[in-house]
């Protein structure tokens, strides 16, 4: 990484430095995308393969099938047996996962970086031909169904608001259904839905490999040819359209939590496209880190601190992902947790209370540049580590073309202005959202 | 499908060996010890400051949860916003925790920050003021927060675990009553810091884009006003023994969460490299012999995790294993074969090499980052060990044999000698696990 001097419009005193990465794009015949990132800093190499399919683009009937897939992509492929690969990654010094997100599904190592052509063989080998057999399909179900019920079944405020608000904030299919999967669809699934997902969706032209860490770009690119460059092109499957029609007046639902001891409410709005309007999209970025981050921020402050109504509060940028890796429709929601002799009317018109207040009021002097730092400061350190950026510079190649942004994020907050974070905040009135209250059936 | 012909795996090429970090190191007049690394990977700094504490008591317990949550609340110069505030100016933030056996302020900032965040660290220190109505404020709220954590079934499984294992002894609790909690006077908190908050046995570990030398300078300044003497460490807990099943009821519980537990070495043990690799060998690792056989081969589980966990008088291993419901006690029974195995046959060289090599390159990404430098130092330091130990540690690892794996396998993972403990639904789990061997119930999840 290399400094290229200071932030355009922060004040001096708050110096918010920034950073730029060394990064190299390349695209392979058979349509297969490659960003190299060099940083020889340490022996270590991360490497991150993603595939251009999500949760939004799984098949009605077949819900929690993009992630039931992530899981079969690791039960061998064209020349390792079932558990080979991980063992191969492991034995090699190294760790290894896999996620599905709405927009997309990745796996990745990061290893020292004398095994970097070996984790290029594992990834081209999976890339090739998975081996998803009935046995290991029956297997990973069951698998899949415990993980459903560890993260959602039998947890407190499971899959709130990730999974219960989508539905109240949208209405087609692919941005309202439950990613993890009714346990039915799951049973249903076969090996030929396996087979017909993956020609379809994990053609080298709808994927983007990324290598960071301790390379040679030169070097690291002849070994992608050798391993990736002979696996045939396939067509490619456009990227549907999404997007849906703003509400127009505020939706309600109530979930009951039977797990849960104690009440919590969720909000969301609509926001900007994230990749087609960026520089919409940021104020709203600084926005939640000003409402919900930090003792100074406003919603703490209110709602924990002074009225003791909540519990937490938080707010984010999407469902499941960071605020930089999400396409459009996305959602700017807030989460709050309060106790049972609150209401959540009270939570809820307080939040009104402090939005309003930031319409009128505008923002206090030092605060945009005090929560610009502090927001700058986290994405730095998110950058720290190799496995992190790399996963972002995937990412953002996918998604935006543009890998380099992984660096130039920091500077970008930085140029909010206090009229764009009042702008954002404007938009986020009761009668553009969805609201779900979570009823808590476990209080005792 | 038809499959492609088999291509060769590639070899591993010549490994690079790690920078290893340069420690700059100073005890300060007060007693406490400062510990500066340079790494400069991004324009950050990260900081961890580590107060022993020795609880003896039962109230320490809800005591220092309040403090935890109300040592940011004020100073004699700053509210709590005004603190946080001069926080986010610097790009940083302060974060409070405990365990029974210490304090951690966790501190980051840019790095150009680092005066102003030690200055806010020496005034937290010196000058926390825990205000009556935000101690008031935050009991209430632990209470809300405690009974969150009382519902989620990993909390209660862990703490039923720790009561098993340590009965009568702090490390036997996490959770306090919420008659303890609301007993917490801002009174009582601001005398635990005056006993317990002192520089004397603290460390303060810094890791950044900084000048080592320079820190030393700048932290000594900061912090050399603080003053106190250090209090006699606490006895050490009795050791873990087996013995009967604890179930703890859960009405309705769709899995079981199901935890074993018992005593392990120490760091500083010479036999400490051949427990932790019999132990991943086990459990340690998704390549383990337990996910392959109850996740891989069964389905039983999402995930199987055992591991090695050190408090400063005391280790433990910790087995954490859910399932459903319907499978708890078949789970149950594989968990004991694989143990069995372990304590009476040797592992293969070829396990032994794999969780060599993944318990080196496990420890070598937990410090390729600043945070996770400071992290690891700091947990190294505390337990008497030094840097170095991040350089012979690999070597130690590669040098286990066989029969020491098996020897360390057969004193610590043996399951006649660890306690167990289910929280699921009686009603449905009781009988099946009653046919395994003797089952206590206790009286509720707390």
């Amino acid at each position: 990484m290399t400094w290229t001097g200071y932030g355009p419009g922060v004040p001096a005193s708050l110096t918010v430095p920034t950073t730029s990465y060394d990064v190299r794009r390349h695209k392979l015949r058979n349509g297969l995308r490659v960003v190299l990132a060099p940083d020889r800093s340490a022996p270590v190499v991360a490497v991150a393969v993603y595939y251009d399919v999500g949760i939004r683009s799984e098949p009605e009937g077949r819900t929690g099938f993009a992630h039931l897939f992530e899981h079969l992509m690791f039960q061998g492929s064209a020349s390792l047996e079932k558990m080979e690969h991980v063992n191969y990654v492991i034995s090699s010094g190294g760790t290894f996962n896999g996620s599905t997100r709405l927009d997309y599904t990745n796996y990745y190592e990061v290893l020292p970086s004398n095994a970097l052509e070996r984790a290029l063989f594992l990834e081209s080998d999976r890339m090739r031909s998975p081996r998803v057999t009935e046995e290991n399909l029956r297997n990973q179900i069951d698998v899949v169904k415990e993980e459903i019920r560890v993260n959602i079944l039998n947890e407190p405020y499971g899959g709130f608001p990730w999974l219960t608000l989508p539905p109240v904030l949208f209405d087609t299919f692919p941005n309202a259904h439950n990613g993890y999967g009714a346990f039915e669809d799951l049973e249903g699934a076969t090996v030929e839905d396996a087979s017909e997902f993956f020609k379809r969706y994990y053609a080298p032209g709808n994927a983007v490999l990324a290598i960071g860490g301790d390379i040679d770009p030169d070097e690291a690119l002849a070994l992608v040819e050798k391993h990736f460059g002979d696996i045939p092109r396939r067509t490619t499957p456009p990227r549907p359209d999404f997007s849906e029609p703003d509400l127009t007046e505020e939706r309600r639902a109530e979930h009951v939590d039977r797990n849960a001891a104690t009440p919590a409410v969720a909000l969301g709005w609509r926001v900007p496209d994230p990749v087609a309007d960026l520089d919409a999209y940021l104020p709203f970025v600084v926005l939640a880190e000003l409402l919900t981050r930090g003792d100074a921020s406003r919603l703490r402050s209110r709602l924990v601190h002074d009225d003791h109504l909540a519990s937490d509060v938080s707010a984010s940028l999407g469902f499941m992902e960071d605020a930089f890796d999400v396409r459009d429709p996305t959602a700017f929601v807030v989460t709050a947790h309060h106790a049972a002799d609150a209401t959540s009317d009270q939570v809820v018109s307080a939040i009104d209370d402090e939005l309003a207040r930031l319409v009128r009021d505008g923002l206090t002097d030092d605060e945009l540049g005090r929560v610009q730092a502090r927001t700058a400061a986290t994405l730095l350190s998110r950058n720290d580590f190799v496995l992190g950026r790399t996963l972002a510079m995937a990412s953002l190649e996918q998604q935006r073309q543009e890998p380099g942004l992984v660096g130039e994020l920091p500077a970008r907050i930085g140029a909010v202005t206090a009229e764009q974070v009042v702008q954002a905040a404007r938009t986020l009135r009761p009668d553009r959202r969805a609201r779900l209250d979570l009823i808590a059936g476990g209080q005792r | 499908m038809k499959r492609p012909a088999a291509r060769p795996v590639p070899d591993l090429g010549k490994p690079r060996r790690a920078k290893q970090p340069t420690v700059a190191e100073r005890v300060l007049g007060n007693g406490l010890r400062v510990v500066a690394v340079r790494r400069a990977g991004v324009p950050m700094v990260h900081t961890r400051l580590r107060v022993p504490f020795a609880a003896r008591r039962a109230d320490h317990l809800p005591k220092r949860l309040v403090l935890d949550a109300t040592m940011l609340h004020g100073t004699a110069k700053h509210d709590r916003t005004g603190l946080a505030v001069a926080l986010q100016e610097v790009g940083g933030a302060l974060g409070v925790s405990s365990d029974p056996d210490r304090l951690l302020v966790r501190g980051e900032s840019l790095s150009n920050g680092l005066p102003r965040l030690l200055e806010l660290l020496a005034e937290v220190v010196t000058e926390a003021s825990y205000p009556k109505a935000a101690v008031e404020g935050e009991v209430a709220r632990l209470q809300t927060r405690l009974r969150q954590r009382l519902a989620q079934p990993a909390e209660a499984a862990a703490e039923a675990l720790r009561h098993r294992l340590y009965p009568g002894h702090p490390y036997g609790r996490d959770l306090p009553s919420p008659e303890e909690t609301a007993a917490v006077t801002a009174a009582s908190v601001r005398a635990l810091h005056r006993r317990w908050v002192v520089p004397e046995g603290s460390l303060l570990v810094l890791v950044g884009d900084i000048s080592p030398a320079r820190t030393l300078d700048q932290v000594e300044r900061a912090l050399q006003g603080w003053a106190g003497e250090a209090t006699a460490a606490a006895p050490a807990p009795a050791t873990p023994t087996g013995g009967d099943l604890t179930l703890v009821d859960r009405p309705g519980a769709v899995q079981s969460n199901l935890r074993l537990g018992g005593p392990a070495l120490r760091r500083t043990d010479d036999d400490y490299a051949a427990l932790e690799l019999a132990n991943v060998v086990f459990g340690g690792y998704f390549a383990s012999r337990l996910m392959r056989n109850i996740r891989e081969d069964k389905g039983y589980t999402y995930g199987a995790r055992s591991a090695l966990s050190h408090g400063a008088s005391a280790s433990a291993v910790v087995l954490e294993v859910d399932v459903a419901t319907e499978v708890t006690a078949p789970a149950l029974v594989e968990i004991g074969y694989e143990l069995g195995r372990m304590a009476t046959l040797p592992v293969t060289a070829a396990e032994l090499q794999s969780a060599a090599s993944y318990t080196a390159g496990l420890l070598a990404l937990s410090t390729a980052t600043q945070a996770g430098l400071a992290a690891t130092l700091e947990t190294l330091l505390a337990d008497g060990l030094d840097v170095s130990w991040l350089r012979e540690h690999p070597e130690r690892l590669a040098a286990v044999t066989v029969d020491e794996a098996r020897a360390q396998a057969h004193q610590f993972l043996a399951p006649a000698r660890l306690a167990t403990v289910v929280v699921g639904d009686a009603s449905r789990v009781g009988d099946e696990l009653a046919a395994l061997g003797p089952v206590t119930a206790a009286s509720d999840a707390g």
